[in-house]
């Protein structure tokens, strides 16, 4: 992998908007080399030893943590995981404030996770330390739509020109944003579907097609992406009850028959079994769910790697 | 006696030219040509324009409550910077206004100012507390001294409560100026819904949440007889329902901000929160239809929405970072640079509508150069290039999206009632 020619020049990795159809394939290219160090008996490459990753985390998020927490070891950089959540938030402290604390420590790199939009971008500004968005609000989670990718390019062989369709509720979907700058960059054809009430406005202007009948969305589909439905939407009235989310928009064995017949069924989790999947189509032939964790270290050792392991000390 | 010599009078509400102007005391003794009076202090205006001292109809106090945002004395300061002589104060002060006692305080504090402040013109609340449910009292608070009523920073939800406050207010000849944002459907909003809320995953708050108020409250006036005064117009149909009732000849009159006429929401893609207003920024589109209905006269005022905040404040994320920008100091320059440089309205009609059309509305005997007027004048060099700086803003709080921008039109001398409270 050090034989790329191409640098990776960010200090951070923000979100997919702002990356170009190189930077996306030399991740994924990158990642390959790492998926491989994942399966050796011994996982760890000595790429960022010295380095410090601290994972910031203002959600609740353990597979996020943990998958990044495994490939900054197996990279065999330093990692400290700083949890804010609601119970032990440092009371009063600002985000540029921990910011400029977490700085004073020489740390390389910070992977954050924040329930608003835009933190990540907050604390890039004030830190020289890298910065790895796992998560701005309902804004971007970048590492999770280039494990998306991968996982797509590693099955499919490619990614243009398929049809990829994201279900649920993309309104509020940083999982959804990020997939659909990544998978349109990408060359594929992107198709949204959910209730009205959770396509955010304006939607056909990210150049997907929107839909809302699942039955109109899936014909062709070669990839099929769910989103986790937070349940409290429904006293929000963005739709009347879990019950008819499940009867319109779960994704059932019934529905996958539209498909093609090699559809690949993804989910970032963790997933309402019986909500917005059925259980036999998370366990089915289709599914690749469990192989998107896996690939997520992969991923993510890319990440850290293209922003840390290339800069001169 | 100060006697204004040579400058260029723009004056709407009265002779315009190349005239002196005297001032006697307090009060405008005489406008015309080459006036001599040898016992007066001469400012030489050759080369700038004199202008009627502006009237800011909208903006925020941060005294009683937050005096570390901005002291009334700063305000004032901020205001004559920016060639303001009088300000209307909007009641969301801690107290707010919906008492004849926070009134009375403003305007005490305001007379404590050894310099000399700007003239203050206490806006009182409509309800008690801002809450929207009970009215205020409305008549103690027109008799000390309110000039208009208004809950802004919220709309007055229930249409009942407005309509009773529309008919009682008639009485007292108060407009109502009104914050117009449907609360439900502008929830958890923090910028303009659009494309780019819809990629930044930010909550929005739709054009519409302010068209359903502008247009019910329209519908109250027309019903009522009372006075309706539009605050921060900031979208497309805004201007489109205002155009159609006053083409109905409804008592009502409306507002714009330099901000809504002059910036997108495309700034808060890199979301710095000195853009975060309420309303907040909107589209091209909607500028192109507040610019055309200033022309045409559908918005009657420009007024700045000044609104300090700390930097500790706005050093947040921009859900959790307060609203508003100051403006009181950049409001002239940027009108004279991006409005009436661009052609979209003449000078004459841009200090028509900091002057004689908010002393109209208002109801103030204000806003024109005229023997037996209050000496309130402004002098500005139209042709001053300078770059707005932190520096430049006369409180601690530098909130301004407008930070970095290179303007043309300076204010040199702001005089109130025949005192000159500021030269540059
Ligand atoms: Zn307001």
């Amino acid at each position: 992998m050090n034989s790329k020619k191409i640098v990776f020049k960010r200090k951070d990795l923000l979100g997919i908007e702002e990356l170009s159809r190189e930077e996306i394939e030399l991740i994924l290219d990158t990642a390959r080399g790492f998926k491989e160090v994942s399966i050796r008996p011994i996982k760890k490459v000595p790429a960022l030893r010295g380095k410090t990753v601290v994972n910031l985390f203002y959600e609740p998020s353990t597979r996020t943590r943990i998958s990044f927490e495994l490939a900054s070891k197996r990279l065999s950089a330093d990692v400290i995981n700083i949890a804010s959540s609601a119970s032990s938030v440092v009371k009063g402290e600002s985000l540029t404030d921990t910011a400029r604390n977490i700085q004073a420590m020489e740390v390389d790199a910070v992977v954050v996770r924040h329930p608003v939009e835009g933190a990540a971008f907050l604390l890039s500004r004030v830190l020289k330390a890298s910065l790895v968005n796992a998560g701005d609000g309902s804004h971007e989670h970048p590492t999770q739509a280039l494990l998306d990718m991968f996982t797509i390019r590693e099955k499919k062989k490619k990614i243009e020109g398929l049809n990829v369709v994201i279900i649920g509720d993309i309104l509020h979907s940083r999982v959804a944003r990020s997939n659909i700058w990544g998978l349109t960059k990408m060359g594929a054809v992107v198709k949204v579907v959910g209730p009205p009430t959770l396509i955010p406005p304006r939607a056909q202007d990210l150049k997907v097609q929107v839909f809302y009948r699942p039955e109109e969305a899936f014909i062709d589909a070669d990839v099929i992406m769910g989103l986790r439905i937070q349940l409290e939407r429904q006293t929000s009235n963005f739709f009347p009850s879990i019950h008819e989310y499940v009867k319109d928009f779960c994704i059932t064995p019934e529905r996958l028959k539209l498909a093609k017949s090699d559809c690949l069924v993804m989910h970032p989790g963790p997933i309402n079994r019986g909500i917005e999947i059925s259980s036999s189509v998370a366990d089915g032939a289709c599914s690749v769910i469990l192989e998107q964790v896996t690939n997520g270290i992969a991923v993510r050792m890319a990440v850290l790697y293209l922003l840390l392991a290339q800069k001169q000390i | 006696m100060i006697l204004i010599k040579n400058g260029r009078v723009v004056n709407p509400g009265g002779k315009e030219g190349k005239l002196d102007i005297l001032i006697k005391d307090d009060k405008i003794a005489a406008v015309g040509k080459n006036i001599r009076e040898k016992n007066a202090r001469v400012i030489d205006a050759k080369g700038k324009t004199v202008a009627p001292g502006l009237i800011d109809m909208h903006c925020h106090l941060r005294e009683p409550g937050r005096e570390d945002e901005e002291t009334i004395a700063q305000t004032s300061l901020a205001a004559l910077k920016g060639g303001f002589t009088s300000i209307c104060c909007m009641p969301n002060t801690n107290p707010p206004i919906d008492s004849p006692g926070t009134v009375k305080y403003i305007l005490e504090k305001a007379k404590e100012n050894r310099g000399g402040t700007v003239r203050i013109f206490p806006v009182g609340a409509i309800t008690k507390g801002r809450k929207g449910e009970e009215l205020a009292e409305i008549s103690e608070l027109k008799d000390a001294g309110v000039v208009a009523l208004s809950d802004d920073g919220d709309s007055v939800m229930n249409a009942l409560v407005m309509r009773r406050a529309f008919e009682y207010a008639k009485m007292f000849s108060l407009p109502i100026m009104s914050h117009c944002q449907d609360k439900q459907l502008s929830r958890n909003g923090v910028m303009n819904e659009g494309y780019n809320s819809t990629v930044l995953g930010i909550t929005g708050m739709p054009a519409e949440a302010e068209e359903v108020i502008v247009y019910r409250d329209i519908s109250l006036a027309a019903m009522t007889g009372g006075a309706l005064h539009i605050s921060h117009s900031s979208t497309r149909g805004t201007v489109e329902i205002l155009k159609q009732a006053k083409r109905k000849k409804v008592n009502v009159s409306a507002e714009v901000t330099p901000h809504h006429l002059i910036l997108t929401d495309d700034l808060v893609r890199g979301f710095d929160t000195s853009t975060k207003v309420n309303p907040p920024l909107r589209t091209r589109d909607d500028i192109s239809a507040l610019r055309k209905g200033l022309r045409d006269g559908t918005i009657d005022a420009i007024a700045t929405d000044h609104a300090p905040h700390s930097q500790e404040e706005k050093d947040d994320d921009y859900r959790s970072a307060p609203f508003g920008m100051v403006g009181l100091e950049t409001c002239l320059a940027l009108i004279l640079t991006e409005i009436v440089g661009e052609g979209v309205i003449t000078l004459k009609s841009a200090v028509a509508k900091m002057t004689v059309n908010p002393a109209r509305i208002l109801g103030l005997k204000k806003g024109v150069i005229a023997p037996d007027q209050d000496a309130d004048v402004v002098i500005f060099d139209t042709g001053a290039e300078w770059t707005i700086a932190p520096a430049d803003f006369a409180g601690p709080c530098k909130n301004s999206p407008f930070i970095g921008r290179t303007v043309r039109g300076r204010v040199v001398t702001t005089i109130v009632g025949g005192r000159v409270l500021y030269s540059l």
